[in-house]
């Protein structure tokens, strides 16, 4: 049984609020089944997700999840508190378990600026829907544990937001050289990981270009080393 | 022994309507006008919770007269009908129009088959992508349905109002003007001046992509009505 699955996801926290990114392959078996898979998704002006694992059921819970969140506001005339969407995400991922014991794993990565605490903040979660937050930065996925890796040795706290979006981009790139399952820059289809930047005034997915001229300059660096 | 009695159809139906009426036209009103940008929603509601206009979906939004209670439950189970279809299906196969029409079949059943009709009248406004004409649906209590161009208004004065705003509407005007035009309308028909407090004032903003329905709130309202 071959089945989609799309892998690393990272998320960290800066000066403003948080960034949250992923890489963009997918994988079927051995076999890289999509070079352009979207694993960020943004969930409202505050909020976004980044999913890892069997791709189907992935999409399919974060459609559901960002509609019933857009559900709540407008029917209640606010929107739910960022704990109330992590907790609300819990328990979507709990009512996945029978399929997770089949394969079918579910993992997201939840990232939102708080506007009463005024920070950004993390949750990460497992397949039984737990959900925990995460002090500074988090990553999962197949190359999770590379990009966590990567993040620790350059991690400070309150980073500027342009430095924070580098970090992101040079993890995903480290995940992307030791997992197989993880894609890299793809300087010749001009294809670049997803990255957002949520902060108190909303969220921005941040632009090709920028990513690119750091992702070259990580290319650069590599070939001079 | 009770007595047999005979009422005729028509009667009853009558009868329904005045009472339906009687209850919409103590309610305070809503104008809905186009503008160079989108649609316009100004209501006379001094509460700033209970509101009268709100968002259904991406492009399409309800504006309520009538018993607050009722035409809630209306806006709710219209934003259920959206949310639902557009997750089924795709978002863009959510139609102002067969919102409209399931509003208006809901409405005509109450109306013949309860023996208390809804009090309400409802507007479902769409606002289109550039080019194509904005649409606008008017559901009365008894699930009549008609559509409305330009300009319309509901609840206790609409017809007077939609009298006053005849004579002076004219299409591709920018927001500013139509909001002054607006609330004189009120103003006039109401014989008294309103403060930028008492109004509910929201649209739905074409050069916005995703989700159009924006309430607009007092900083931004308080320029339009005195400059």
């Amino acid at each position: 049984m071959k089945i989609l699955h799309g892998t690393t996801i990272l998320a960290l926290r800066f000066e403003k609020g948080v960034v949250i990114a992923g890489d963009r392959r997918a994988t079927e078996g051995h076999q890289i089944a999509d070079r352009t898979m979207k694993k960020i998704f943004k969930t409202d002006e505050h909020s976004a997700v980044g999913i890892s694992g069997a791709a189907g059921p992935c999409v399919e819970m974060v459609k559901l999840f960002k509609t019933e969140i857009e559900h709540y506001e407008k029917l209640e005339g606010a929107s739910l508190t960022l704990e109330g969407k992590a907790n609300k995400l819990g328990e979507m991922v709990k009512s996945n378990l029978p399929l997770a014991f089949q394969g079918l794993i579910v993992i997201p990565i939840f990232a939102g600026f708080d506007l009463k605490k005024s920070e950004g903040r993390i949750f990460k979660y497992d397949i039984t829907g737990g959900h925990y937050e995460e002090a500074e930065f988090y990553s999962t996925g197949s190359g999770g544990k590379d990009a966590k890796n990567s993040i620790k040795k350059m991690f400070k706290k309150n980073l500027p937001e342009d430095e924070a979006i580098r970090i992101a981009i040079s993890a995903l790139y480290d995940a992307s050289e030791e997992d197989s399952a993880t894609g890299g820059p793809d300087v010749i289809r001009g294809i670049y990981p997803n990255i957002s930047v949520i902060r108190k005034e909303g969220l921005i997915e941040v632009s090709d270009e920028k990513i690119k001229s750091v992702a070259q300059s990580l290319i650069e660096h590599t070939r001079e080393s | 022994m009770a007595l047999p009695y005979y009422v005729s159809p028509e009667q009853i139906m009558q009868d329904k309507a005045e009472y339906a009426k009687k209850g919409i036209a103590k309610g305070r009103s809503i104008i809905v006008l186009e503008f160079n940008a989108g649609v316009l929603f100004l209501a006379d509601n001094p509460s700033s919770s209970l509101n009268k206009v709100s968002e259904i979906y991406d492009n399409i939004a309800f504006a309520g007269a009538g018993k607050y209670s009722e035409f809630e439950n209306l806006r709710k189970a219209g934003i259920r009908h959206a949310d639902l279809k557009g997750f089924m299906y795709s978002r863009e196969d959510v139609t102002a129009k067969s919102l409209a029409n399931a509003y208006s079949q809901s409405l005509g059943t109450i109306f013949s088959q309860e023996i208390k009709p809804l009090e309400v009248e409802i507007l479902v406004v769409a606002v289109s992508e550039e080019g194509r004409p904005n649409e606008m649906y008017r559901i009365d209590f008894d699930g009549s349905i008609s559509d409305e161009k330009g300009f319309t208004a509901i609840g206790g004065k609409a017809d007077e109002l939609k009298g006053f705003l005849k004579e002076r509407f004219t299409p591709g005007q920018p927001l500013k003007a139509m909001f002054k035009l607006s609330k004189e309308a009120l103003e006039t028909i109401n014989n008294q001046k309103l403060t930028v407090q008492g109004l509910e004032v929201a649209v739905l903003d074409q050069t916005r992509a995703g989700r159009k329905f924006r309430r607009l709130s007092l900083d931004e309202i308080t320029p339009y009505s005195t400059g």
